[in-house]
């Protein structure tokens, strides 16, 4: 079971896990991780950008994929573009499965390639304006863990 | 007749605009009808294309038809 989500505007990630798994009854172990907007070093806004033509089929791809190398009952991607507030959150992966292993592994595969593969593109606000945010070394790095 | 040019990430500001409607051609005559500056950011390696939607191999021989959309895409930095 795949549930991909693009939201536009705040989401409440507490309600999306609880519907999430509400869904898996068979799954013994559901991980999750929750990326949200660091309030640090003066950081007014984040704005994702998103090209809708390819956003959710990637992600739909990247779903695909998770599915056929972990052993899952479900796999949730909730995904925020547009401008968010330091705090908010940005985005929510959980993984599903009998047991914690392939949840685990399935959760970090996702947001590795999240990281790295998607058609999303970030900036931030801070007092003297917007910045556009370079693609990260370490990114890359995290995914060529997977081969 | 018009064809759709998108212009993401950073690629939006040197434009000045997301999305440009140009008269539909070859790639290499719509570029021309661009700010040189515009042009050339537009043809780096690292920017990625794609035709309505699905990404192309590499931007040589595109001619862009009525209702096309061709999108730039650069290095990503989301997530």
């Amino acid at each position: 079971m795949l549930d991909i989500r693009l939201a536009e505007a705040l989401f409440d990630p507490a309600q999306n896990l609880a519907q999430f798994t509400a869904r898996v009854p068979n799954a013994g172990g559901v991980v999750s991780f929750l990326g949200q907007v660091r309030a640090d070093s003066g950081v007014e806004a984040l704005d994702i950008r998103h090209y809708p033509a390819m956003t959710m089929s990637g992600f739909r791809a990247l779903g695909e994929t998770a599915l056929q190398r972990w052993a899952l009952d479900g796999l949730l991607i909730v995904h925020r573009v547009g401008q968010m507030a330091p705090g908010e959150p940005i985005v929510l992966v959980a993984g599903a499965a009998r047991h914690r292993r392939d949840a685990f592994g399935a959760t970090d595969y996702v947001m590795d390639h999240l990281k790295s593969e998607s058609w999303l593109w970030k900036r931030e606000r801070t007092a003297a304006g917007w910045r556009w945010i370079e693609p990260r070394a370490q990114d890359h790095v995290d995914r060529a863990r997977w081969g | 007749m018009s064809a759709r040019l998108v212009f993401l990430g950073r690629l939006e500001d040197l434009a000045g605009t997301a999305e440009m409607d140009v008269a539909p051609g070859p790639l290499e005559q719509v570029l021309a009808g661009l700010p040189r500056e515009l042009a050339v950011a537009l043809l780096v390696d690292r920017v990625r294309i794609a035709l309505n939607g699905s990404l192309l191999a590499e931007s040589g021989g595109i001619t862009l038809g009525d209702g096309d959309e061709l999108a730039f895409l650069p290095p990503v930095s989301g997530g």
